[in-house]
């Protein structure tokens, strides 16, 4: 994972999200507007540059009780607002394992 | 079995307590997640994906039935009832809460199970061959010494922050169950010609983005050195090992920038300071350690019974026994490996319903004892060979008779990017496909032994590189592609794998290792021929054409 230090010095080049995990279950989570932490990817604050990534971040990092390894991902927002995941790895951290049920029987 | 002592339970339970007060203090804020890491990483949990995943150790592969209870027990109350068994003897929990973990570790330490240093800078886990004391031909028991070694690298605070984790596995057969020569130590017990029981000792084996099969430092270490000699192997490791890039910080770089006669010079050096100090062991230090593991009262049993030859007229319980039951070193008996590789299913899990079955199966048909193996399978060590058509009966009821050991879908894979934070690709999905292709057992048999090992990045704790054919999951563009390698083995004749050619998507890689199958079929100058010597004899060059011809 990338570490937080090493975002700051990313560009996005999109439509963005702080994601993490929570700190006392470990489940992922995304930072919302409210400055707090939600499971909900719709209720993630959407940042649009580099500025506003950085300063979601920050906010971010400095909640260490609240959830853990916070780091910048991409997103995809739908003409209707809907907010998806980026890539293959945010989708999968969103929607859970890909290999059906982990259970044998 | 090993029975710990007072001094072995005070240290795990007083650990339980250690980590119940940091993991409180960690929720309260008092710590934060930097000063918390190495904490919770000493007690083997990481963070993945989706949660944290909690890394339980099972020393040298041994479970009593007790213990695979309580792992079930775990899965059940604390995760989401099952458990992955992974490359190196231990069993992760993939959705544990934080908050939780200290009571699954009190729970887990009412039965002598821990986390210690399965994660972190440290000495990892001590694993070894999973038929340990009941391979015919065995030298002795390796868990004697790879308990010795485990008790002394446990919290050793000289090694407690090593420049980044260092694993030793141990055999003591000639052929290789434990992958000794992709360990930072590897250690093969052997005699010399005085009858004196001793080890070749290998060093700077490796897998992950560099790797490197081990190199013999020392032909023959006595025994009562042994602690001494890997003593001086760690020191020199420490002291030159690097810590300014943590891709260049494992033992085997070293070894390799060194070169093996400079480093075991540096080695020799040390070992002569220390050699002759409280490290040497006494023969009764080994005694009392021997003394502590139980084995079975065995019966005198005949080496065909009846039940065995009625049961042979089934072909279904044939083909499961072919590939499960191995020799055992007392007439009568046979070891059984039961295949966590079911058809479609994620390779090394078990069910919490399944670990308590195996349990009860274990104390009926095996003096209540199971292995785990670095293949991502288990064992059952002591089965009467009567009782094998029962044995199979009960397994095949709880999904865990299919008859596909060493053949081509008792597939190794790490978790992937299906859970692991580090990976690049799923692996778990390439598994199941190809388990699927290869479904049929006539089929498989008619391929024979062949392993497949997947990687879902670099770091390879598939063991890509030494699969008779490795598939290493890469990011490429935003898709995961995959790289085919053919020609590597762990065993006592470790290699790496050669690349094939250019890496194929996620959708072809089903297809190209049936093409790489077909060609060996069609390759092999007799049935007999194994497809790690076919490709031995021929190279890659012919599977790399039928690959490639048409892509």
């Amino acid at each position: 994972m990338t570490s937080p230090l090493e975002q700051k010095k990313i560009k996005i080049a999109g439509p963005s999200v702080v994601t993490a995990n929570r700190t006392w279950d470990g489940i992922v989570v995304y930072r919302t507007a409210a400055k707090s932490w939600s499971a909900d990817l719709s209720e993630a604050a959407i940042v649009r540059n580099s500025d506003e990534a950085k300063a979601l971040l920050a906010e971010s990092v400095a909640d260490d009780v609240g959830a853990i390894g916070p780091y910048i991902a991409p997103v995809q927002v739908g003409a209707d607002g809907k907010i998806e995941p980026g890539n293959l790895r945010e989708q999968i951290r969103r929607t859970g394992v890909t290999i059906g049920q982990s259970a044998q029987v | 079995m090993y029975a710990y002592d007072e001094i072995d339970r005070t240290l795990v339970n007083e650990r339980v307590s250690e980590f119940r007060d940091q993991v409180k203090r960690r929720l309260s804020g008092e710590l934060t997640e930097d000063e918390f890491k190495i904490l919770r990483l000493q007690n083997g949990v990481y963070l993945q994906l989706h949660a944290y995943m909690f890394r339980v150790a099972i020393p040298y592969g041994t479970l009593a039935t007790n213990q695979l209870r309580a792992l079930a027990h775990v899965a059940r109350k604390y995760d989401r009832g099952y458990g992955h068994f992974t490359t190196r003897q231990n069993i992760q929990f993939n959705w544990i809460k934080l908050a939780e973990l200290p009571d699954a570790l009190e729970d887990l330490a009412k039965v002598g199970i821990h986390a210690m240093q399965t994660s972190g800078n440290n000495m990892r886990n001590v694993t070894s061959d999973q038929w340990a004391g009941v391979a015919p031909g065995e030298i002795e028991d390796p868990r004697i010494w790879s308990e010795l070694i485990r008790q002394h690298t446990t919290l050793h605070p000289e090694f407690s922050f090593l420049p980044r984790k260092f694993k030793i596995a141990i055999t003591a057969s000639d052929h290789d169950r434990a992958a000794i020569k992709i360990h930072d130590i590897g250690l093969k017990l052997i005699k010399d010609e005085k009858g004196e029981t001793g080890f070749e000792v290998l060093v700077g084996g490796g897998l992950g983005r560099t790797p490197f099969i081990g190199k013999t430092i020392k032909h023959f270490v006595h025994g009562r050195d042994i602690l001494s000699y890997i003593e001086a192997i760690l020191r020199v490791y420490n002291q030159y090992g690097r810590r300014d890039n943590i891709y260049k910080a494992r033992i085997k770089i070293l070894v390799h920038e060194l070169g093996i006669e400079k480093f075991s010079r540096e080695v020799e050096e040390e070992w002569q300071q220390i050699r002759n100090s409280s490290l040497q062991i006494d023969d009764e230090v080994i005694e009392d350690i021997r003394s502590r593991f139980t084995y079975p009262a065995y019966e005198k049993l005949p080496h065909m019974p009846d039940e065995l030859r009625q049961a042979a007229a089934d072909a279904d319980f044939e083909a499961w026994r072919k590939n499960s039951v191995a020799p055992h070193k007392v007439q009568g008996y046979s070891i059984v490996t039961i295949s966590l590789k079911p058809i479609g299913k994620p390779p090394g899990d078990a069910t919490a319903e399944q670990m308590d079955a195996l349990a009860d199966l274990a104390d009926k048909y095996s003096f209540g004892e199971i292995r785990v193996g670095h293949e991502q399978n288990l064992a059952l060590p002591h089965v009467a060979k009567r009782d094998l058509p029962a044995l199979w009966k009960a397994l095949d009821k709880l999904g865990l008779a299919t008859p596909n050991v060493n053949l081509i879908t008792d597939i190794i894979a790490c978790p992937g990017l299906d859970y692991c934070s580090l990976a690049n690709a799923r692996s778990i999905p390439i598994a199941q496909e190809l388990t699927r292709r290869f479904a049929n057992h006539e089929l498989a048999n008619l391929i024979g032994r062949l392993h497949i090992n997947i990687s879902g990045c670099i770091n390879a704790c598939g063991h890509h590189h030494v699969g008779h054919i490795g598939i290493l999951g890469v990011e490429k563009n935003g898709e995961e592609v995959y790289q085919i390698t053919i020609g590597g083995r762990a065993d006592e004749g470790a290699a790496l794998g050669n690349l094939i050619g250019p890496g194929v998507k996620f959708d072809e890689v089903a297809d190209v290792i049936e093409d790489v199958v077909e060609a060996y079929l069609a390759l092999r100058e007799r049935p007999e021929e194994l497809f790690i010597d076919t490709v031995k004899r021929l190279g890659v060059e012919p599977f790399k054409e039928r690959v490639y011809a048409t892509r």
